[in-house]
């Protein structure tokens, strides 16, 4: 379960609350300016998602998600250690 | 698209802020007259914004101990430690922080900030981990991507999501190194320690306290918060500045591990900046000396820390939830608390503004530093200042 094909359904649930009705994710949705989340917003979500994985995401890898499928493949990599 | 588009953000935030007539961010002290006093906007003003917690800015010893280094030794070094050589005076302040510390290595660093840089990019770097909190000031975040090690933020003070964070490290928990604070700088409270050392023994893991706000506040000799949780002997690094309560600039790391001594050779921050002034070396040595043999003045500092904080709760603020020389109200939107914040220094009264982002969970806070040297009388006008504040925006 740690593939991102796994990964990517359970990363909607999760992302699915912090959406405006009607939003559709998908996989090239760009996580902070499509989604409009400020930073405090941000952590939540980031706090959500390492919860529900058992992951920690390194501050330093944060530049480079854009957007959701950026996201899984990042919760992949820490998944497979 | 120019590079300097990237500001632009900025200058709207800026423009808004003047229109109110004042910059927050952009205050000038016209004349400084003592710890607690100067001249802003032509008016004298308390400082009560300023981390001056022992006030001893203008201690005659320290200022006559200054001025014979800038006579005997001159105005500045000219250059880093490794290349011009250390200075006699440079030495001798380590000698006197690590005898401080009871420790037997200490290293000076030209700023507080840079002691942060320069301690953990040197202690942790690609392949390692840093943990973090979430509350954590600057120049930890900087030390930290400085090193190259992946950094981890965890909850604020929340011990159970750090334990959580070590065990998701696994076998890496040994090459992961915990930083935290003695006391918290924008809400002032302090990192639960004891908690903390037994999860760094668990695991493993290496900690170093960050002392800047707590060294001569908190600990029966003023040495901060490891000493008051009777710690010590636990924390692998303290690292702090001279710049708070010992009224000077620069900072240290010290620790009980040999290896420490070695980050001379390879820290950036040490190694390519000019070394601290003699002046300066002069003046943090005089006024480590006073704080050590006066400790009255800690507990002066902690009677009016308790009489503001009393003042503010019976005005009904909501505050930082312990009572220190920090003392933060929390006021619910960003143009309230400049409001607020307008008027204290019309008052007379200089506190520091706090808005998002530099702050925890989206607050605007009005952040006092209480000074051993403000009088009653001082103390008295800013509770009635506030209270008059409160009626008039939060009645």
């Amino acid at each position: 379960m740690t593939s991102y094909t796994d990964i990517l359904p359970q990363l909607f649930n999760t992302l699915k609350p912090f959406t405006k009705e009607g939003f559709r994710l998908k996989e090239q949705t760009e996580l902070v300016s499509e989604l409009g989340l400020d930073s405090l917003q941000v952590m939540q979500v980031l706090l959500k998602i390492e919860d529900h994985f058992d992951i920690s995401i390194p501050l330093n890898n944060l530049p480079n998600i854009r957007t959701v499928q950026d996201l899984g493949q990042e919760i992949e990599k820490l998944l497979k250690g | 698209m120019s590079l300097f588009d990237k500001f632009l953000p900025i200058q709207e935030a800026r423009n808004e802020l003047l229109k109110s007539g004042v910059n927050p961010f952009h205050v000038t002290v016209e004349k400084i007259i003592s710890p607690t006093e100067a001249i802003i906007n032509g008016r004298t003003t308390i400082l009560v914004g300023t981390n001056n917690y022992l006030g001893l800015t203008f201690h005659p010893e320290a200022i006559l101990a200054a001025q014979q280094a800038l006579a005997q030794e001159g105005t500045g070094t000219t250059g880093s430690r490794m290349a011009n050589g250390s200075f006699a005076s440079h030495r001798e302040l380590e000698k006197a922080i690590a005898d401080f510390y009871e420790a037997p290595y200490a290293i000076v660093f030209s700023t507080g900030y840079q002691a942060n840089l320069g301690v953990l990019s040197a202690l942790a770097g690609a392949g390692d981990t840093i943990l973090i909190d979430g509350d954590s000031h600057a120049s930890i975040y900087d030390g930290c991507r400085l090193g190259g090690a992946d950094i981890i933020r965890f909850k604020h003070n929340d011990v159970a999501d750090l334990e959580k964070r070590l065990r998701r490290l696994g076998d890496r928990s040994h090459r992961t190194l915990i930083v935290v604070e003695g006391i918290y700088s924008m809400l002032g409270d302090r990192a639960p320690l004891a908690e903390i050392v037994e999860l760094k023994k668990k695991y493993g893991a290496t900690l170093v306290v960050d002392e800047a706000h707590s060294l001569g506040v908190l600990g029966q000799h003023g040495r901060g918060l490891a000493e008051e949780t009777g710690v010590e002997q636990d924390v692998d690094c303290i690292v702090g500045t001279f710049s708070k309560s010992l009224g000077s600039t620069g900072g240290f790391g010290i620790s009980s591990h040999s290896e420490f001594e070695l980050i001379r050779y390879t820290s950036r921050p040490y190694i390519f900046t000019a070394s601290p002034c003699p002046s300066v070396v002069a003046s943090t040595r005089a006024t480590l000396r006073i704080m050590q043999a006066h400790p009255e003045l800690r507990h002066q500092l902690w009677t009016n820390s308790q009489h503001l904080y009393e003042g503010l709760t019976k005005s009904g603020y909501t505050l930082g939830a312990e009572v220190g020389p920090i003392i933060a109200a929390m006021i619910p939107t960003k143009e309230l608390a400049l409001a607020m914040w307008q008027q204290l220094l019309e008052n007379g009264i200089y506190v520091n503004l706090m808005i998002p982002p530099a702050t925890p969970n989206g607050e605007c806070l009005l952040r006092c530093s209480v000074s051993a040297a403000h009088t009653e009388k001082q103390l008295v006008h800013i509770c009635q200042s506030f209270q008059t504040l409160k009626d008039k925006f939060l009645p």
